[in-house]
């Protein structure tokens, strides 16, 4: 794979500079140069009039991917008895995908006493369920854990790979990619199957959001990617609907682990669970203090709803860190999400931008948040919340 | 602009620079706030090795000089006066340690302030005693081995904070400005206690406080240098720390005048940014001046200082003077740009200029610099004349 | 005892801007900086040299300039830094990063822990750290929010899960990349910068790695991007005028009328 400029050909229009999203081409010395950085994504290639840059990829001769990988995988994500609802959006993902392909639809469940769920995950959608049940599955053990599907990847031979982009996702999907040799997209936001070549069209953010990337794992499998938690729908449920367990030999090998779990903490914090909340309302640094967070308090409660937080807001301890929206925090998809005195840093709108409905408050009318919200309030946030929670508070009494 | 530093001066400017920004500027609102000393930044300092830069190396220190104390308290105080102030009057209280100790008492105090293990104060100033030190009333009695003090100095940094002390009391009133002496005096010596802390208009991260002697006994090995010296030392001290004083001054009054540009050139009235409105011009225009006169000033005399000239109390005397006037009218002219949120401490402008005013009287009051350089005017002009 | 510590220069991606007419990136005037999650880990292995007086390397694979980052974070107290650049890096996913950071880490030898940030801000991936332990055969856990213990030949760590986190125990040799939870970075000192601009930093490329090309660089990616564009617009982008009360009011109209909130 590689990109040249053509020299004689090349009249340093300086259009390939322009429309480079990473800025890795440059025109030195009358000519255009290719830096650091270059993703082969051929916005370049498309603008130039001269046909003097050339990308090419090895797709074009090398053979395309072993058509023995066939079927979706989903890697189920098990914590503590339960089965995260990650898993369920990514069932509801995933049974698209197999359908375009026309193929299974698998889950990898690993977990102990987990046989009830498997049921489940098969009313969701799964054609079949890989049951790793074991009590030495009870936690979440990288090796262990990569080492089976590793294992069941290379016996099935799935084309597609999904798993949640959480904290065990995270740490999962990574290892068993590294030692199948293969690719991983993190954070997808968009899944699709291109009809000609079959491969998996994997979207994500990148640069903190302000571009949307396809990326393509074309020859080698299965092609693997995370999802962040409430980005997929679910799948709606249908008790009727039949599928075969394959039970997993969890051999001691296979439990051999260098990593001992000592003791599983759950951590209630102080009761936020942002990922479910259908309203958000949350508070940046045009709050100005901690204490001003009361009024955002009240203002959720009166809409059945959590407080949410910028990073700005966390760093400077107005709020603990469990609060926190964007990309050091969580990734929320409520039905409404009011954004308080945010000025909307992209690290924070890659946090909240697939809400529902996103209504913003903020003094300065050019806010970044301005371009991602459904309804624009350009004024002070300490004139409009206490009127919210007013008129609010008026039409309940009514 | 370019003011010719050497690579390592500038690696002390960036340190500075970045402790400034990572660790001063979250906290500074908050220290104003609450009066608090800030132990923590006292400690980064610490690790960074600044608390070492004008310490031989021989003690454990950098063995650098006044120029690069100058860099590193102007980036401090350009984020915090307060903070910066905690940590230069620690030099204030090992200059006389440096500059007339024996070896042996240099072995003994200045390794642990190099490294910032312990902070060091001056403690010269009492009620009847701010301008006209020569006023001080507190004594040290030798009584055998030891000497005792007794007295109550007012209004020093880093008092209660600091473990090491060096105070200036009277052995001999009858021999006048040749009766005073230096004395090393430790957190912890018996008779030695602290008043309470004072409520300031202005830098309140730093903590000021009576120190209170009641017959404190101190072994008499804790003299520095010898008895009479003591107006000698403070003189010579101050001559090492003004510039100090004047990077403290450069230094708030750029923070000023960068968050006066910012602001100016974000809020929009009749149209326009403020920063387009001549008025408003003219006014960050002298600002800016004022900050690169007072800087240059500051620089080429902490440079002198470094030269060990036989005289340099004029040009120090010089050095705070100009700059700490300028810094006042500076930060008021800072709020005056931001207007009604100038006043507001939701910014940090108010703050700068309730710091500057200190800058204006301690260390020698501006009124007593501008005695001091008028004083040095006539003495070299009448030797001129002889010459 | 060996510590590694895994870093990466990145652009400073707050400052990252999209030009609205254009739809590319602004990054005149961004800074380059040390990855900040990085220097968490760099923080964990320093104290680990304060507490057991084993050895912190530094490595980091990247274009020439990249020295810079490591010549900065040399003044934090690492003991030495390698620079893993040639070429034939250039255009490297992340199994491709991970694969010759790994041979990095091999050459170097006699490697007990290895410490990365959870992830890089530009890629946001997390996907090296686990990649260079698995391919060094070692056991690695992520997001470590605290190190309990630290024994020769294994420690006792805090993996943060998303409702809380697990004790567990890791033998070493091993790999963790932590969070910013689990430390304060200490502050660079004077002398560890002076110190810093003398230290040599050695840069290795595939002759040294023993890597071939199929495994380098574009050629040794297993993706690559396809396609950029936009993200889509968002809805009606609605701004409410008149006094505030007004706004408020049409505000909770539409959002009842469109079934958003229930307040009836």
């Amino acid at each position: 794979m590689s990109i040249t400029i053509d020299k004689d050909k090349c009249t340093a229009c300086g259009s390939c500079e322009e429309a480079c999203p990473f800025g890795v081409i440059k025109i030195e010395d009358d000519v255009a140069v290719v830096g650091e950085g270059c993703t082969l994504c051929g916005a370049c290639e498309e603008v130039c009039a001269f046909d003097a840059i050339t990308i090419y990829r090895p797709e074009d001769e090398k053979a395309a991917a072993p058509d023995e990988y066939k079927g979706v995988w989903v890697l189920a994500e098990y914590r503590a008895g339960q089965l995260a609802g990650v898993t369920y959006e990514l069932l509801g993902k995933g049974r698209g995908l197999a359908d375009a392909l026309g193929v299974e639809l698998a889950v990898v469940l690993l977990g102990a006493k987990t046989a009830d769920h498997a049921d489940s995950l098969i009313k969701s959608g799964a054609d079949t369920v890989y049951l790793a049940d074991d009590d030495g599955l009870l936690n979440f053990n990288e090796e262990t854990y990569s080492a089976i599907t590793v294992d069941l990847v290379r016996t099935y031979k799935p084309e597609i790979v999904l798993s949640g982009a959480t904290a065990i996702g995270r740490s999962w999907a990574p290892r068993v990619a590294a030692e199948l040799k293969t690719g991983l997209t993190a954070d997808c936001t968009g899944l699709e199957i291109d009809p000609e070549s079959r491969n998996l069209l994997q979207t994500r953010p990148a640069f903190g959001g302000n571009i949307m990337a396809t990326i393509v794992c074309p020859y080698r499998r299965p092609q693997m990617a995370t999802v962040r938690p409430r980005v997929m729908k679910q799948s709606e449920p249908d008790a009727g609907r039949n599928g075969r367990i394959v039970k997993v030999e969890v051999t001691p090998e296979l439990l051999e682990s260098k990593i001992k779990i000592l003791e599983m903490v759950q951590e209630t914090g102080d009761g936020v669970n942002l990922g479910d909340a259908e309203v958000i309302v949350s508070g940046g640094r045009g709050m100005q203090a901690g204490k001003n967070f009361s009024m955002l308090r009240e203002l959720a409660e009166l809409l059945g709803g959590v407080i949410g937080a910028s990073r700005g807001a966390v760093d400077s301890d107005w709020i603990p860190y469990a609060h926190q929206v964007g990309q050091t925090g969580k990734t929320v998809a409520p039905k409404l999400y009011i954004a308080c005195g945010i000025s909307g840093a992209v690290q924070h709108l890659v946090g909240m931008q697939t809400s529902d409905v996103i209504v913003a408050i903020n003094k300065d009318p050019e806010a970044p948040i301005f371009k991602v919200a459904d309804y624009a309030i350009v004024g002070d946030v300490f004139e409009v919340a206490p009127q919210l929670i007013a008129s609010i508070k008026q039409r309940l009494g009514r | 602009m370019d003011y010719m530093l050497t690579e390592e001066q500038l690696m002390i400017k960036d340190l500075a620079r970045q402790i400034a920004e990572d660790k001063i500027k979250p906290a500074r609102a908050e220290l104003d706030e609450n009066e608090e000393f800030p132990h923590e930044i006292m400690k980064d300092l610490a690790q960074s090795d600044l608390f070492g830069l004008v310490i031989p190396e021989e003690y454990g220190g950098m063995g650098m000089g006044c120029f690069e104390n100058v860099l590193a308290v102007e980036e401090l105080s350009r984020v915090c006066c307060g903070v910066a102030t905690s940590f230069a009057a620690s030099s204030l209280g090992a200059y006389p340690i440096l500059l007339y100790s024996s070896d042996e008492q240099k072995k003994k105090y200045l390794p642990d302030i190099a490294s910032g293990a312990k902070m060091a104060a001056f403690g010269l100033t009492e009620s009847n005693a701010g301008s006209d030190a020569s006023g001080i009333q507190t004594t040290a009695v030798l009584d055998g081995d030891h000497y005792v003090l007794n007295g109550t100095k007012q209004w020093i940094t880093n008092g209660g904070e600091a473990d090491t002390y060096s105070i200036i009391a009277m052995t001999d009133r009858s021999k006048g400005p040749r009766g005073a002496s230096a004395f090393i005096v430790e957190k912890g010596d018996p008779g030695f206690g602290f008043g309470k802390k004072e409520k300031k208009m202005g830098i309140r991260a730093s903590t000021t406080r009576e120190l209170v002697f009641n017959d404190c006994r101190i072994p008499k090995d804790r003299l520095i240098g010898r008895e009479g010296i003591g107006f000698i030392v403070t003189m010579k001290t101050f001559d090492q720390s003004r510039p100090g004083v004047g990077a403290q001054a450069v230094g708030v009054a750029q923070g000023a005048l960068d968050a006066a540009v910012e602001f100016a050139k974000t809020r929009i009235q009749f149209g326009s940014p403020i920063i387009s409105f001549q008025a408003v011009q003219h006014i960050l225009a002298d600002m800016a001046t004022g900050v690169e006169a007072a800087r240059a000033l500051v620089y080429s005399v902490a440079r002198m200082v470094d030269a060990k000239p036989k005289e340099v109390s004029k040009e120090a005397a010089m050095a705070k003077v100009f700059a700490t006037d300028m810094a006042m009218k500076v930060t008021t002219d800072a709020v005056q740009v931001f207007g009604g949120s100038g006043y507001m401490r939701d910014y940090p402008v108010e703050k700068m200029m309730r710091d500057a005013k200190i800058l204006q009287i301690y260390e020698g009051t501006n009124q007593i610099q501008r005695n001091i350089i008028g004083q040095m005017l006539n003495k070299e002009y009448t030797r001129k004349k002889k010459a | 005892m060996n510590v590694v510590v895994l870093l990466k220069q990145v652009p400073d991606t707050k400052d990252v801007k999209i030009d609205p007419e254009t739809n590319t990136l602004k990054r005149e005037g961004v800074e380059s900086i040390i990855n900040p999650f990085d220097m968490y880990a760099l923080e964990a292995g320093l104290r680990i040299k304060d507490q057991t007086g084993a050895k912190v390397t530094l490595m980091s694979m990247g274009p020439p300039q990249a020295a810079e980052a490591l010549r900065e974070a040399l003044a934090y107290g690492a003991d030495e830094a390698i620079l893993l650049s040639h070429r034939a890096f250039a255009g490297s996913d992340t199994l491709a990063t991970s694969l010759t950071l790994a041979a990095g880490v091999r050459k170097l030898g006699g490697v007990s822990l290895i410490l990365c940030g959870k992830q890089a801000i530009d890629g946001d991936t997390a996907q090296v750290g686990p990649g260079v332990a698995r391919h060094l055969g070692l056991p690695h856990t992520a997001f470590v929010r605290k190190i309990e213990k630290v024994a020769e030949t294994s420690l006792i760590v805090q993996r943060m899960m998303d409702d809380g986190y697990d004790r567990l125990e890791i033998e070493l040799p091993a790999l963790l990349t932590v969070v910013k939870e689990i430390n304060e970075p200490r502050v660079p000192s004077l002398k560890g910068k002076m110190r810093a601009k003398k230290i040599e930093i050695q840069t290795w490329g595939p002759e040294e790695l023993g890597l071939n090309d199929e495994e380098l660089g574009l050629k040794g990616s297993a993706t690559w991007v396809t396609q950029i564009f936009a993200p889509k617009p968002r809805g009606k982008q609605m701004t409410l005028e008149g006094d505030v009360k007004e706004q408020v009011e049409k505000l909770l109209d539409f959002l009842i009328q469109d079934k958003i909130i229930n307040i009836q």
